[in-house]
């Protein structure tokens, strides 16, 4: 493709010879339409290749907290001492959990993540409840069931087993 | 009764209260020379699209970087933990030397085809302190990884406003934000960095741009004693930005070969009581008044020898930004040829220097 000389400098040339339109042959036409087609999927190409890099480096975070959340197990040192009718709060993985040794001697892990929109709940041991502050949704403590408000599924329920050095907690 | 089509009347609303039409034959009827010099018109593309890079790989390393303390820890973790966080700081450092290398071809081919005459003087300034901007950002950004490098060409570089007389260490010690080069001076060189030099570059540079489309490029001298019906002209759509795009495109490969061959490396992370390590010398960029601040320290004793170095320095800069107004463009051509030995002079003084300062090296 030629460029479109023109002569007298930088002053444009009057109206209407530049605006005249050509004719483009059939030849020029089918050259035209590859080029365009050429350029487009380079185009293409460099937009994937950009974006590739730019996604994987932002969701970075996201891939290793999946690793993360991977987890099967997690074991708490310790926590065999921990008094009756009182509450650990840990991570199991990334999410937030809580191991509950009831009055009456029952050891309970379950998530504490509220089904509703997701605030940490709270174990209230001296109504027997588990009560999410922030929308009023009520869970049993010892099955994890939602019992009032708006949480429309129970909290998940871990494995709980106690021995002397602390309580290993594990996905059912 | 014609309708027209909705992207018509789309078009039409929008342009009765915005005026794109006026745009738009501005931009249908604008022209750029055709003669020996033309390759040098592409170079304030290519440092614009190199600017634009640097936004965009910056906005991606602030997702991840921590100034203050954790400021090598975030560094490290971008680089080593981060996926393809190595390419987009990679990228990010190779840009920052491109940009620079670009806007001084730009600077010096400005100078050379003397586009700083009438009435473009304003446009010669107004490039001359966004290059000095652009210096400032260089600076700035070198601390914020915090490694062994940064730590002290930024303590060796605080050392040039502090050699001031009088304000001179009150100005140095307000940068690094105390005594010493530390997490407060990473702090401020980040706000700079992010925030304050962006504030300040961007008018400046729509001005610039805005300029350069009131006035249309320069022809050099030796095009401007032809006569009208010799001179030869493209339009600048589709033509020149073809062209234009085609050195963008150049650019980018460039600069993704340079980034994922030559990866930036990552020092140990900055600590006083390491002693500098050996051979340690600045970014090419100031290579040249550092070797000519060491020159000069050496043939003048003490402290008159700094000072000696810094006014050689700031006198050159200055005449070199008064330049629209010595060489106006008289027809005796006597100030034009002394502004092109001057000129001269000024590109064969840096590059002795760059060279002589790598070849010093210890």
């Amino acid at each position: 493709m030629s460029d479109q000389i023109i002569l007298g400098g930088p002053i444009p040339l009057p109206e209407e010879s530049r605006l005249k339109p050509v004719a483009e042959e059939p030849g020029e036409v089918a050259t035209r339409r590859f080029f365009l087609g050429a350029a487009g999927a380079a185009g293409l190409l460099y937009t994937a290749a950009l974006a590739y890099p730019i996604y994987r480096y932002l969701a970075s975070p996201e891939e290793m907290a999946s690793e993360a959340a991977a987890v099967t197990e997690v074991t708490l040192k310790d926590a065999q001492k921990l008094p009756p009718a009182s509450v650990l709060m840990f991570k199991f993985g990334t999410a937030p959990a809580m191991l509950i040794h009831h009055e009456d001697g029952r050891w309970v892990a379950l998530s504490a993540v509220c089904t509703h929109l997701g605030c940490t709940v709270k174990y209230e041991p001296q109504a027997d409840r588990i009560h999410c502050a922030c929308h009023g949704g009520v869970y049993n403590p010892y099955t994890g069931a939602n019992v009032s408000g708006p949480p429309p599924k129970p909290l998940k329920l871990f494995k709980a087993a106690v021995n002397d050095t602390g309580v290993e907690v594990s996905r059912t | 009764m014609t309708t027209k089509p909705l992207t018509a009347s789309l078009y039409d609303w929008v342009d009765e209260r915005l005026g794109l039409s006026e745009l738009a034959a501005f931009a249908r009827h604008k022209t750029v020379p055709v003669h020996a010099q033309s390759f040098w018109y592409y170079w304030g593309g290519i440092s614009l699209f190199l600017f634009l890079v640097q936004c965009f790989t910056g906005v991606l390393l602030l997702v991840y970087y921590r100034p203050g303390a954790e400021a090598y820890e975030s560094v490290r973790q971008i680089t080593f933990v981060m996926h393809f966080g190595w390419l987009i700081r990679s990228a990010h450092a190779w840009t920052a030397n491109l940009f620079i290398f670009a806007i001084l071809v730009h600077m010096f081919s400005v100078f050379f085809m003397k586009a700083y005459r009438s009435p473009r003087e304003f446009g010669w300034l107004s490039g001359m302190a966004l290059l000095g901007i652009a210096s400032v950002f260089g600076f700035s950004g070198y601390l914020l990884p915090m490694d062994e490098l940064s730590y002290f060409a930024t303590k060796v570089g605080l050392q040039i406003p502090a050699a001031i007389p009088f304000i001179g260490p009150a100005i140095a010690s307000m940068l690094r934000g105390g005594p010493d080069v530390s997490e407060f001076t990473v702090q401020r060189f980040f706000a700079l960095h992010v925030v304050v030099l962006p504030a300040i570059f961007l008018p400046l540079l729509a001005f610039h741009l805005w300029l350069v489309q009131r006035h249309g490029n320069a022809s050099p001298p030796s095009e401007e004693t032809k006569a009208a019906n010799e001179r030869k002209s493209i339009p600048f759509l589709p033509n020149f930005m073809r062209k234009d795009l085609a050195m963008w495109l150049i650019s980018l490969n460039v600069l993704a070969l340079l980034a994922s061959v030559f990866p930036w490396a990552l020092g140990r992370q900055a600590d006083s009581l390491v002693p500098a390590p050996a051979g340690i010398h600045p970014e090419w960029y100031f290579m040249s008044p550092f070797e000519m601040l060491k020159l000069l320290g050496a043939i003048l004793p003490g402290e008159s020898g700094e000072i000696a170095g810094l006014l050689l320095f700031t006198i050159g800069i200055a005449l070199w930004i008064l330049i629209p107004f010595y060489d106006t463009g008289k027809p005796s051509g006597q100030r034009g040829r002394a502004a092109h030995y001057f000129g001269l002079l000024a590109v064969f003084a840096l590059l002795a220097t760059t060279v002589i300062g790598y070849w010093t090296i210890r």
